[in-house]
């Protein structure tokens, strides 16, 4: 079993699950309250790694990121190493990958979300990031914990932008995915069954701890 | 001059201006049908919601908002009841009364909370979970979180309809004392005539965007301005009819064979055309034929029609020739007979005919 590819398989998801849910809320909170209307096009583009497929994305991703383009020239200037090919490239890729992953489900949740409780808020003499901390994260938890086990997951399955940005690099770029594919191109079939098995196994038991917590209102709070 | 608020709101249909001294009226009623506007103002009046160029809101001193000022929401320090509570259900009942004394040292906030509570009539439910609470407990729960601010400006958005019908009655009567013992200025948006007879000393009368009349809540339910006032108020009878002649302040009103006597300020032209309205209130029933030498000066003949439950008050339409409504209470029923079919004589003083010159509309 490739442990390594395991393990950075985890790192990667649980940094992208970080990063998102950072960027993820105050988009998602500007999103369901803004009066105006052309933050539609900003939701369309969100929405985006949805139906484009996986490849693509990763050729924008990587073009964007090598060292020919002015984001990975800087990169390249500040830190002495090219973007594409690595760890931190395939983590910027992750997070426009499972962006609408996160951004949906809070969206929906904070559009879901009583008006007027916000309104009792401000008249009370909160401001807005008060309001955002006391009334609508916590009673948007279920929102967010939906958030963050969807982009952790789609980051833990995540093959075709891995393989466009990120390569082969093990311990670098190599995720869980790609070990099981390349076992299976080396016809090392018992490698990837056992890779395949402990990925399916801890998909099954982080998907299971979310649900009962659901289920048991861990996550949620008390309707009337 | 004491604290008064000044507030002349533009927006959408909305357009008003009004102007209450809040010290002589502590409690002022913004009295309108549902779509008159009464919700913008009020939303104007908090600072949630902008209104258009042209207004200025004014309150104790300060502008709040005109063309090139804008105080928010949150710095105007003011309480909002909403029609449901709108607690924060993911916090206790302390810590939703809590919610506002951001700025109080956190040492004085227990007893802060112990003190809006009880003003609201809710100490006893400081240890309870939101979602435990009924509507009417909810509801002084949410009165105590926005007076434990200390806030200088109380506004109410239909506090009561929201309720069942008896713990509505029941607040109800207590809603104006708690307001009174408060101390604190209010303004009370309703649709329901009950409410705003129970709650206001003043009464604004909003129709379609517009201040139609502000006055005593007396004066208003019993002397409407204006057809649409009188409407929205809701005198129960509003009939059509034509002046006869005025003598000694008492008008005689032809109205659909009958002769209606009222009282009237001032004399009106002869042959004027006028809506007669009379509260069922003050419309008293009795057996048999018109017995004349009594005080009242209007006796009419009618038929009982229906007969329709009115919370404590039992509501009966007649038929004297034209629509009639009376209110009894249920024993008057009963010694009455009162059954659909019955010949009955309604009385009427003349002051409780009020006259409403048509056309004023």
């Amino acid at each position: 079993m490739d442990w390594q590819a395991i393990d950075l398989s985890v790192r990667l998801s649980l940094a992208t699950t970080a990063i998102l849910l950072v960027i993820a809320v105050p988009l998602a909170a500007w999103l369901a309250h803004t009066p105006r209307r052309w933050p539609v096009l900003i939701e369309a583009v969100v929405a985006l790694p949805l139906v484009l497929p996986p490849t693509v994305l990763g050729f924008y991703v990587l073009v964007a990121l090598g060292t020919r383009s002015p984001i990975g020239q800087w990169w390249y200037e500040l830190t002495g190493k090219t973007l594409a090919f690595s760890f931190t490239g395939l983590l910027i890729a992750s997070v426009l990958y499972s962006l609408p992953f996160a951004v949906q489900p809070l969206l929906a949740s904070f559009a879901g979300l009583d008006r007027r409780l916000l309104d009792a808020s401000e008249v009370l003499g909160r401001g807005r990031v008060d309001t955002l901390l006391r009334v609508v994260l916590p009673m948007c938890r279920p929102g967010l914990a939906t958030a963050a086990v969807l982009t952790f997951a789609h980051t833990m399955g995540e093959f075709g932008v891995v393989l466009m940005v990120g390569g082969n690099i093990p311990g670098e770029t190599r995720t869980v995915s790609i070990s099981i594919y390349d076992s299976v191109q080396a016809f090392d079939y018992a490698t990837a069954a056992r890779t395949s098995l402990a990925l399916l196994a801890f998909s099954l038991v982080v998907l299971t701890v979310t649900y009962s917590l659901q289920r048991r209102g861990a996550l949620t709070w008390v309707r009337r | 001059m004491g604290t008064t608020l000044t507030a002349r709101v533009r927006r959408h249909l909305l357009d008003l201006d009004l102007s209450v001294d809040v010290e002589q009226a502590p409690v002022t009623v913004v009295f309108g049908p549902s779509g008159s506007g009464k919700t913008t103002l009020l939303r104007c009046l908090a600072g949630l919601d902008r209104p258009e160029s042209g207004s200025r809101i004014e309150y104790d001193g300060a502008l709040w908002c005109d063309d090139s000022t804008w105080v928010r929401a949150r710095d105007r320090r003011i309480g909002l009841l909403f029609q449901d509570h709108v607690l924060f259900p993911h916090l206790s009942v302390a810590g939703n009364v809590g919610y506002g004394l951001r700025q109080l040292p956190r040492a004085d906030r227990p007893a802060r909370i112990r003190e809006a509570l009880a003003a609201a009539g809710a100490e006893h439910l400081i240890d309870r979970a939101v979602p435990q609470l009924s509507g009417g407990e909810a509801q002084r729960v949410a009165l105590a979180r926005a007076l434990a601010p200390r806030p200088r400006l109380l506004l109410l958005d239909e506090p009561l309809s929201a309720l069942d019908t008896p713990t509505r009655a029941r607040l109800r009567g207590e809603l104006r004392r708690l307001l009174r013992e408060a101390g604190v200025p209010a303004l009370v948006v309703t649709h329901d005539r009950a409410e705003a007879l129970a709650l206001g000393d003043r009464v604004a009368v909003l129709i379609d965007g517009r201040l139609r009349q502000f006055d005593d809540v007396a004066t208003v339910f019993s002397a409407p301005a204006d057809l649409a006032v009188a409407d929205a108020v809701g005198t129960e009878t509003i009939v059509a009819g034509q002046v006869v002649d005025t003598d000694q302040g008492v008008t005689r009103v032809q109205v659909r064979g009958h002769l209606l006597h009222a009282v009237t300020a001032e004399p009106l032209p002869e042959g004027s055309p006028v809506l007669a309205c009379v509260r069922a209130e003050d419309v008293a029933l009795h057996l048999g034929a018109a017995e004349s030498g009594g005080s009242p000066r209007n006796h009419l003949a009618a038929v009982v029609t229906g007969l329709d439950d009115h919370g404590p008050l039992l509501r009966v339409d007649l038929d004297a020739g034209f629509a009639l409504a009376a209110y009894v209470t249920r024993p008057t029923r009963e010694d009455l007979g009162l059954t659909p079919g019955l010949r009955v004589t309604a009385v009427i003083k003349a002051p409780a005919v009020h006259l409403v010159p048509r056309g004023t509309t």
